[in-house]
Parts: C-alpha cells; sequence; structure tokens
C-alpha cells in the first residue's frame, strides 16, 4: 500500500511568528485511510491541513522543518462557506476548480452536474449562491472540491459554522461522497461523536509538537480519554470518553425580571419579509436564558434587540433594573453600557484598543470611574479570565480562546445587570468551554441576568435556566424551562 | 454595492461583449482627452444621448446611477468660472466632455454581469486570470463586509463608545471601527484565497473556459461606430476651427 501523507520529522512556523506551529511531526497516512485529527487549540490541526492542501510555501509563508509529502491531489473544504465562495452562480461555482484545471469546457458541465447531484444540490445551474443557507453553501463547497477527484480530503471543521441541521445534512452528504470511493480523508472536527462513524483512526497532535497519541478511535479514547480531556480536546460520549457531567444548576431561584420584551418585532430596511414577529421573552436576575433556533430564525435580531443594538419595528423592550427613562432603544451608549454588557460571535468586531489592559479599562472609564477604580477592575478581570500575562498584548494578536475571553471580561468591566451572548462557545476547545461555562454559572449566581443565543446544544443543557426556540421570526411557544438534570453531557 | 454589483436588467446592451464595451468607452475616452471644445464635446455627448433608448436604457432607471455626473460637470465649470481664464466655450466645453466621457464608463458596468466582464477581460483581452478572478471574488465579499461593517458599528455603541458632539472623537471612533474592518477584510480575503488555490487556481496550467465571451461582428461593429463618431466630432471642430488641445 503506498502511502497518501507523509510527514518527517515536519515542522511548520508562519512567517512573524516566534512560536512553531507544528514541530517534529511523523505521521504516515495510507491510501484509503480515514483520520481524525484532534489536538487542544493552538496543537497546529489548520496549519497541517493547510500544509497537506499545498498552501504553505517556503519561504513566503514561513520557515519548514523536516519533510512532508503528499502523493495525491488534495481537496479542501473549509469551515466558513460563505469566505470561500468565489463566483456568484452555483454552476460557474463548481466549475471554477475544473477551469483551474484545464479540463474542455463540455466536459466542465458535465461534471458541475455530477457533482452537484451527488451533494444533493437541486438548485438551477444559474441560482446565486449567495441565496444559499450555510448547509446549503457548504455542501456547495463539497461539490466544488469533488468536480476535481481529489485523492484525499482534507476537511477543517466543515460543520462548525452551521446550525444543528445543516450540519446534519453536511455529514450525511459527506458519508455519502465518501462511501463509494476509495479516497483518504483527513478530518478536523470538535463534535467528535457524529463523525465517528466516518473515520478509522483518530491522530491526536500535541501542542508544541509531536504525536500526543495515534490509533483507533474507541481503543484511543479508552486509554488515553483523561490525558486527552486535560489537553482539551473534545471528546465523544462513552467509555473512556466523556463523562456524563452534571449540569450546573442556579444556586437559586431567579430574581426580579430586568428586561422585558413584549410583542417585539423587527423588518430589516429593504427586506420584504420581517425577520422577528410578536416575540414576547423576559430576562431575570440570576437566570440564563437560551435563544436557540435555526440559522435565518431571528435568534441574531432578538439578541440585538435586547442589547438596545437595534430599534424594535414594532412592540417595545424595557429595562427594568434602572437606567434613563428614555425609550431603551434610545439610551446613550455610556448609559447603556453601564447596565448591558454584549459579547459579539466574533471577538475582532468588538476590540477598540491596542493593549488588553487599554481594552478592559474602556468599559469603567466610560461610566466615569475614576482612575484607581478603573486599575484595580483591570487587575481583577485580568486574573479571573487568566489573561495576566497578556496585559500588553495587541487584542488581535491573542488565540481564539483568549480572545473570547477577552471579549467575556470586557462585557464584564462595568458590571452590568444584563449581559446577552452571541454564540459564546464558537470554535473554542474543550479546556475553554469548560471555563466559560464555569465563569458565566458564577455570574449567573451573583445575580445577572444573561441572555445566550446558541446553536451549542451542550451549553444549553450544562446551563440554561430558560430556553426560547425561535423559527422563520416567531417564537416557538413560551420560553420553557430546562430539560431535567439527569442528562448525560459529551464533555 | 449595486453600483458595481447588479446591472439594469433588459438592455440591448447586455448582449454586447464586455470587451468590446470597454473598448468603445475607451474610444471615447482618447478622442476627447485631446481636445477641450464645446464641438467636439456636444457632438459625442449627443450621439450618447441617441444611443441611450436605442439602447433600452430608461432615462429615470439611468437617473438612479448618473445622478452624480450632472452635480460634477456643473462643479468643473463653477471651478473653472471662479478660478480659470478660460472663455465660456471653453468651460462649457469641459463640463460636457466629462459627461461624454463618463456615461459611456457608467453604461459599462450597469449592463454587464461582473463575471461576464472578467470572463470577458481574459478571453479577449488577454487580463491574467488570478487578477482578475481575484477581483471578481473579492467584489462578491463586499456584502459580506457590510454586515461586518454593521456589526462593528453596533459593538462601539455596545462598549459605551461614541462621539458625543466632538468632532475628533468622531473621527477616532471611525478610524477604530476602519481598523476593525480592515482586519475582518483580512482574514475573510486570506480564506477565500485559500480555497481558491486549493481548487488549483495557482498551478501553472492553462485555464480553460467554462463560459466562452464570443466576440461577434456586432461588437465589432459597436467599436467602429464609437470610432467613427469621435473621429467625426474632433474633424467638425477641426472644420469649425475650435479644436484645440488641452496641454498643461
Amino acid at each position: 500500500m503506498s502511502a497518501i501523507v507523509e510527514a518527517r520529522g515536519w515542522g511548520w512556523r508562519h512567517a512573524g511568528r516566534r512560536q512553531w506551529a507544528v514541530r517534529g511531526l511523523d505521521l504516515r497516512i495510507e491510501a484509503g485511510e480515514r483520520v481524525l485529527l484532534l489536538g487542544a487549540s493552538g496543537a497546529g490541526k489548520s496549519t497541517l491541513l493547510t500544509a497537506l492542501a499545498g498552501l504553505l510555501r517556503a519561504p513566503e509563508a514561513g520557515d519548514e522543518e523536516g519533510e512532508l509529502a503528499v502523493h495525491g491531489r488534495p481537496g479542501l473544504v473549509l469551515q466558513d462557506p460563505a469566505s470561500a465562495i468565489v463566483m456568484g452562480r452555483v454552476g460557474d461555482e463548481v466549475a471554477f476548480g475544473l477551469e483551474n484545471l484545464g479540463v474542455p469546457a463540455d466536459e466542465i458541465w458535465r461534471r458541475v452536474r455530477d457533482a452537484l447531484h451527488d451533494v444533493g444540490l437541486s438548485h438551477p445551474l444559474g441560482h446565486p449562491t449567495r441565496a444559499l443557507s450555510g448547509g446549503e453553501q457548504q455542501r456547495l463547497a463539497i461539490a466544488g472540491a469533488l468536480a476535481l477527484r481529489p485523492d484525499v480530503w482534507l476537511l477543517d471543521e466543515p460543520t462548525a459554522n452551521l446550525d444543528p441541521d445543516g450540519a446534519e445534512l453536511v455529514r450525511a452528504t459527506l458519508r455519502r461522497v465518501l462511501a463509494d470511493r476509495a479516497a483518504t480523508l483527513v478530518l478536523v472536527e470538535h463534535r467528535v461523536g457524529p463523525v465517528l462513524d466516518l473515520v478509522d483512526r483518530v491522530v491526536v497532535l500535541r501542542s508544541g509538537g509531536g504525536v500526543l497519541a495515534d490509533g483507533a478511535p474507541g481503543e484511543l479514547f479508552a486509554r488515553h480519554g483523561a490525558e486527552l480531556r486535560r489537553a482539551g480536546v473534545w471528546l465523544p460520549p462513552g467509555p473512556g470518553g466523556a463523562e456524563p457531567a452534571s449540569r450546573v444548576s442556579a444556586a437559586r431561584p431567579p430574581g426580579e425580571p430586568v428586561l422585558a420584551a413584549e410583542g417585539v418585532g423587527f423588518t430589516y430596511p429593504g427586506a420584504d419579509r420581517p425577520a422577528l414577529v410578536a416575540v414576547d421573552v423576559t430576562a431575570r436576575a440570576g437566570e440564563i436564558l437560551a435563544v436557540r433556533g435555526a440559522n435565518g430564525s431571528g435568534k441574531s435580531t432578538l439578541a440585538l434587540l435586547l442589547a438596545s443594538l437595534l430599534e424594535p419595528s414594532s412592540g417595545s423592550v424595557r429595562f427594568l433594573a434602572g437606567g434613563p427613562d428614555r425609550p431603551y432603544a434610545r439610551w446613550r451608549p455610556r448609559e447603556l453600557v453601564r447596565h448591558v454588557g454584549t459579547v459579539f460571535q466574533d471577538p475582532e468586531h468588538q476590540f477598540v484598543a491596542s493593549s488588553v489592559a487599554a481594552e478592559l479599562a474602556v468599559g469603567p472609564r466610560r461610566v466615569g470611574l475614576d482612575a484607581a477604580t478603573v486599575r484595580a477592575r483591570v487587575e481583577e478581570l485580568l486574573e479571573r479570565l487568566a489573561l495576566t500575562g497578556l496585559a500588553a498584548a495587541n487584542p488581535f494578536t491573542l488565540s481564539g480562546g483568549e480572545k473570547r475571553r477577552l471579549s467575556v471580561a470586557t462585557a464584564l468591566a462595568t458590571d452590568p445587570r444584563l449581559l446577552v451572548l452571541d454564540e459564546p462557545t464558537f470554535g473554542q476547545d474543550a479546556r475553554t468551554w469548560r471555563e466559560l461555562v464555569a465563569l458565566l454559572a458564577d455570574q449567573r449566581d451573583h445575580g445577572r441576568a444573561l441572555v445566550a443565543v446558541t446553536h451549542d446544544e451542550d451549553l444549553v443543557a450544562a446551563l440554561a435556566d430558560r430556553q426560547l426556540t425561535l423559527a422563520h421570526g416567531r417564537a416557538l411557544g413560551e420560553p420553557r424551562a430546562a430539560a431535567s438534570p439527569a442528562v448525560a453531557l459529551s464533555r | 454595492m449595486s453600483a458595481v454589483a447588479v446591472p439594469l436588467g433588459g438592455s440591448r446592451l447586455a448582449a454586447f461583449n464586455p470587451a468590446a464595451k470597454l473598448a468603445a468607452a475607451a474610444a471615447v475616452l482618447a478622442g476627447l482627452l485631446v481636445t477641450a471644445d464645446l464641438v467636439t464635446a456636444s457632438i459625442v455627448l449627443g450621439a450618447e444621448l441617441v444611443a441611450l433608448p436605442l439602447a433600452g436604457i430608461r432615462a429615470r432607471v439611468l437617473a438612479t446611477r448618473a445622478w452624480p455626473l450632472p452635480l460634477a460637470a456643473a462643479g468643473v465649470a463653477v471651478a473653472n468660472l471662479l478660478g480659470s481664464s478660460a472663455g465660456a466655450a471653453t468651460i462649457a466645453g469641459v463640463s460636457l466632455r466629462l459627461l461624454a466621457i463618463a456615461l459611456p464608463g457608467i453604461l459599462v458596468f450597469a449592463t454587464t454581469e461582473p463575471v461576464d466582464l472578467a470572463d470577458s477581460l481574459v478571453q479577449q483581452l488577454r487580463v491574467p486570470a488570478r487578477f482578475a478572478y481575484g477581483s471578481l471574488a473579492a467584489i462578491g465579499l463586499l456584502p459580506l463586509l457590510a454586515v461586518d461593517w454593521a456589526t462593528i458599528r453596533r459593538a462601539r455603541r455596545a462598549r459605551g463608545i461614541d462621539a458625543g458632539h466632538s468632532p475628533l472623537a468622531a473621527m477616532r471612533l471611525f478610524a477604530s471601527a476602519v481598523f476593525a474592518l480592515l482586519v475582518a477584510a483580512i482574514r475573510r480575503a486570506t480564506r477565500l484565497a485559500a480555497a481558491m488555490d486549493s481548487r488549483g487556481f495557482d498551478s501553472r496550467r492553462p485555464r480553460t473556459a467554462a463560459r466562452r465571451q464570443r466576440f461577434r461582428a456586432a461588437d465589432a461593429a459597436l467599436v467602429a461606430v464609437t470610432v467613427a463618431v469621435v473621429a467625426t466630432a474632433n474633424g467638425a471642430a477641426l472644420a469649425a476651427g475650435t479644436w484645440h488641445p488641452l496641454l498643461g
């Protein structure tokens, strides 16, 4: 059997960085193997996949040591389908790769139709790519790679940006596409449980270099489960895998309502349909409310309305725990930040300063605290969120987990009564996830009201006191109490 | 966004080869740039205005795209009236020339799908594919960046930051938002470039074309007629004695 991938002492350092992303990697993947690539955040999984796709070339992109050889054509599917779309029409998008390969025109269109059929997309060839849902866009990306007949599939968290339904459709597509082909697979995926049936081998990268574990899934998790868990690797449920973690319930019953939305609706300017229609929801002190729903259901719109970042087109949102007399949507930013903290899905959208310490000081300064108090508050937050060593670093240079902790810290800096979070656990490794859950539970027990918009079912199971589900802009029933405590989680 | 990406529907110009349309617009530019007189500019502009209904472009729809033009032309006229010693005819000529040059440019983009333009640039004008399709893909990212911009502005409100009444604070706020947008743009563009290169975009192999852009007799005729009109206009100006090159 010939090896499709051979790495001997391979290492890569991205240009301009001091740390090596991957070091001392020895790995051999045979043709036809299906590999699940795991590792804590920063272990170099994405770097390895990018290199396998042939996209990292020394010396422009960075420094390389050792050797890495890929004997076959790679097909890469990335995590964010919206940023991977090249063309405006479905057919043209799939044809793009075939044009690059020099395939003659009539054969191009035949292969385009076959690829779209294989991934189950029945849209006409002229259908606009931007009008597709996230799950459809990701399947289009798979079709685009499939048309090139790759020898080795490289999938970097293909379902991370998708809602649960979209993710399941993409997994089903992958099952179908990989079933009757001899292709090799290297898959990076956080939600390990649902993809175990796609793989026959697990390779765990060690942060700092080398391979932590390598073997068949069941045996590997049984033998290394505890070590992997400590390293922050997500584990599947089952023996040796994740322990049924306990739900972190509220220490006290909820307090008085902090925010009330009544019959609130919103239509984006120029849209033909409202994004949100007649939703009633209350946020109470000492309680975590989870807002769930498919992409496009209006959950982000609701979060913006509850955070006073949008003005309702109909209905009202009232803040009940202080604040100025004006309508909530008309509060000035300085007044708003005193009472409400918002955590955005992409932390980089909310960074405004050039150092972590300055970032934390922004909110407290805006509400008029004196210099000494501001300094003390910043110290406390740095400590609490394990960011002390990074006080002088530029926020944009932090790792994903550090950026997330910083964005949560900045929202807490002004001690707000209400915290609104948009996908707070997005893209986090298991260790940061656990820290975040502990932090949010702690905030709840200190009497804050929290509203979290999330796809993360484990987060909902661990923390949510009440859930509201939205579909097509409307609430499905009343916000209901969370599931019973006897639920086994996959952590 | 719509000025760049969404063509006016239903015009006959949409059927012409994009490279031919570009060549015609370039011919107008070249032919008018040499002289600033009223006769040349008005003949060419008159021909364009006559051609508009023939090409199936409705005046009202064009107005939504081209409205800055009359303002720009008026601005040029006023600036020259106040600042230069040129005569009225020359000033009028310069303003009309602005309109005559800009209008074809607007029409090219208003009647051409971006992907057809990219295809035609590569197939007819031998523009490197990497540049043409890279730019095309980048234009596709603009709606996403618009969403990022809205989020970035909202995030600043959520952080308690506003400019109040101070223009300096407003500038700083804007600059910080622009920086965040720049970072977001770089992140998206990097991912897009990886996606494109991973599908063979950077291979040294010659590319084939999935969509053929044909250069037909009608396209050649479009360019020829445009050149003829511009030449005639210059000729008429020469004959009338008003032709004078605008140098320096």
